[in-house]
């Protein structure tokens, strides 16, 4: 069960991340949790959000390209260890993880984290059968 | 085989020849009795209008230079009186200040036989339905194409450029057979027509593209997107507006309209003509026209000319694509770089899209070429490493074509900007 994140690529420029993100607020739109991958010459911005076909529709009609990546959401508990144990299952199995973000809730005590990995599928088994919780796409809409 | 002038179009280069000589005899006395500064230039190189008597003697003519027409800045280049001038248009000035050209009532009528045989020769008729998606203004593709269009009695749609939502409505909405444009313009109405699904209801079959320099694997995408047939126009306003060359069926190269326009390619350095099918400046001389005189036009465009015959018919000379220009062309750190060379690269490498920003500059003495390229539609930067690597690969195949070092930058499908008329392509911070 993957969850669909929402990817624009922003120009390393004054005001673009800004501006970007000014389109989902002047839409109302949610974002569940964001993290950005930066380089001396542009940013990926990357968004969990409730509805990625409807945030991706939103930046095509004002002429931005954003893109639907799938990736892997875990569900684990806010305590000290958490995500140690969670790389090790994926690390034992020979998953390597091309980049992570985690965030937290006021709804629960959980924390998450999103992983981006080459085979999701295989992933999710390996964490499922090491007794981790994976994070399903409702979970992302109703955070 | 269809001509639209088979007695002009199909002349034996002899006779031509002769008519050229005609023409050009004529065409150096009108500049000579009316226009002071042909006049100024003729005497300046020894030469009276008895001493052209034909083509053979079109090496002894001086140059025409683009400098020349804009001394000249509005009308001290005309020939005729304003009174006889019945239409101006103005270059977009891309590499300066604008040149402003005039045409008589006559010139009107070349304008339009050319155009006509341009459509003809891309296998245009009557029964066509032809949306010009050029500018209409002044610059020259918008009216130029309207009235070929009109003068082979097609219906011809004034689209104009721009408004891309509407462009594809009338593709659908008026069922447009023939397309014209610029070729970027035409890559950007592919993939709206791609993004809208609409491919299989358009009835496009011929589209008609110049004013930019393309490539072939442009015409590939171009064909591929709109489902039709790409044809290479060529023109400048200076000479006419397009419709001074133009492709046949044959698309091996454009032929020149050269009972109106006679055809030199000269070594860039000495500016003696160089053999056929050796690159060189393409320079022009109008036999005909009567606002405007033009001998010897150095365009500074590089270019190759075919006389050999064409499997067409046509007995005019071929011009191959334009390879670049010598006042556009770049020289960074001592390499001479043409954009059309990056835009052939960027075409070949999987994952960028041909649209890009060529920024030059000096920095410790030192020129520095940074390349900004869009990403193709659908590339999936959504890893840094994916992008990164692209970027080494442009800068990997840029270095073993052009054999200069270039930072890379990529930018989002569709922020570099497009262009209706022509293409900025350079920005030049030196």
């Amino acid at each position: 069960m993957v969850i669909e994140q929402v990817s624009v690529f922003v120009e390393n420029k004054k005001g673009a991340l800004k501006d970007t993100l000014g389109i989902l607020a002047e839409a109302g739109m949610d974002l569940r949790a964001i993290s950005i991958a930066d380089t001396s010459d542009f940013g990926i911005l990357r968004m969990i959000v409730p509805d990625a076909d409807a945030t991706l529709e939103l930046f095509k009609s004002k002429g931005v390209t954003a893109s639907k990546t799938a990736v892997t959401g875990c569900k684990l508990p806010d305590e000290p260890g958490a995500l140690h144990k969670v790389l090790s299952t994926l690390c034992e199995a020979g998953i390597s993880v091309e980049y992570i973000y985690a965030f937290i809730t006021r709804r629960n005590e959980d924390a998450y984290v999103i992983l981006r990995v080459e085979d999701n599928v295989f992933a999710q088994y390996v964490l499922k059968s090491a007794g981790h919780t994976i994070m399903t796409p409702g979970d992302a809409a109703g955070l | 085989m269809t001509y639209w002038n088979r007695a002009m179009e199909t002349m034996s280069r002899d006779e031509l020849s002769a008519l050229q000589s005609e023409r050009l005899t004529g065409a150096v006395n009108r500049a000579w009795e009316r226009c002071a500064p042909y006049r100024a230039k003729l005497e300046a190189a020894g030469l009276q209008p008895g001493d052209i008597r034909g083509t053979d003697d079109l090496p002894k003519l001086p140059l025409t230079l683009k400098d020349d027409l804009r001394d000249g800045y509005p009308y001290g280049m005309f020939a005729v009186p304003m009174s006889e001038v019945v239409r101006l248009h103005a270059s977009s000035g891309t590499t300066g200040k604008q040149t402003v050209v005039g045409y008589t009532k006559g010139d009107i009528g070349i304008w339009n036989e050319c155009m006509a045989r341009c459509l003809t020769m891309a296998g245009a008729t009557k029964d066509d339905i032809v949306q010009i998606a050029y500018g209409y203004g002044l610059f020259t593709g918008g009216l130029g194409g309207h009235y070929g269009g009109e003068a082979i009695g097609a219906t011809t749609i004034p689209a104009s450029t721009g408004n891309t939502k509407r462009q594809l409505q009338m593709f659908l909405d008026f069922g447009s057979t023939v397309l014209l444009c610029t070729p970027s313009y035409a890559m950007h109405l592919g993939d709206a027509v791609r993004d809208a699904g609409i491919k299989d209801r358009l009835k496009l079959r011929i589209g008609i593209h110049g004013a930019e320099p393309w490539t072939e694997k442009m015409r590939d995408e171009i064909e591929e997107r709109l489902g039709l047939r790409c044809y290479d126009i060529f023109g400048l306003s200076e000479v006419l507006g397009p419709g001074v060359s133009c492709e046949c069926a044959e698309r091996n190269g454009l032929h020149v309209m050269e009972d109106h326009f006679l055809i030199e390619i000269l070594d860039p350095e000495t500016k003696q003509p160089v053999p056929d099918g050796t690159p060189g400046e393409l320079v022009f001389t109008c036999v005909t026209k009567e606002a405007l005189p033009l001998i010897r036009y150095n365009t500074r465009d590089i270019c190759t000319v075919d006389r050999r015959p064409c499997a067409c018919g046509r007995s005019f000379a071929r011009m191959g694509k334009l390879t670049g220009r010598t006042d556009d062309m770049l020289i960074i750190r001592g390499v001479n770089v043409f954009p059309s060379q990056v835009e052939n690269v960027l075409l070949g490498v999987e994952g960028a899209a041909p649209y890009y920003l060529l920024v030059v500059d000096r920095v410790n003495n030192l020129d520095t070429l940074e390349v900004r390229v869009e990403m193709a539609d659908g590339f999936s930067f959504d890893e840094v490493r994916r992008v990164e690597a692209l970027e080494r690969r442009i800068a990997k195949e840029i270095m073993s074509a052009l054999g200069v070092t270039a930072k890379i930058t990529m930018a989002a499908p569709g922020s570099i900007e497009r262009s209706e008329g022509k293409a900025k392509r350079i920005l030049d911070k030196r």
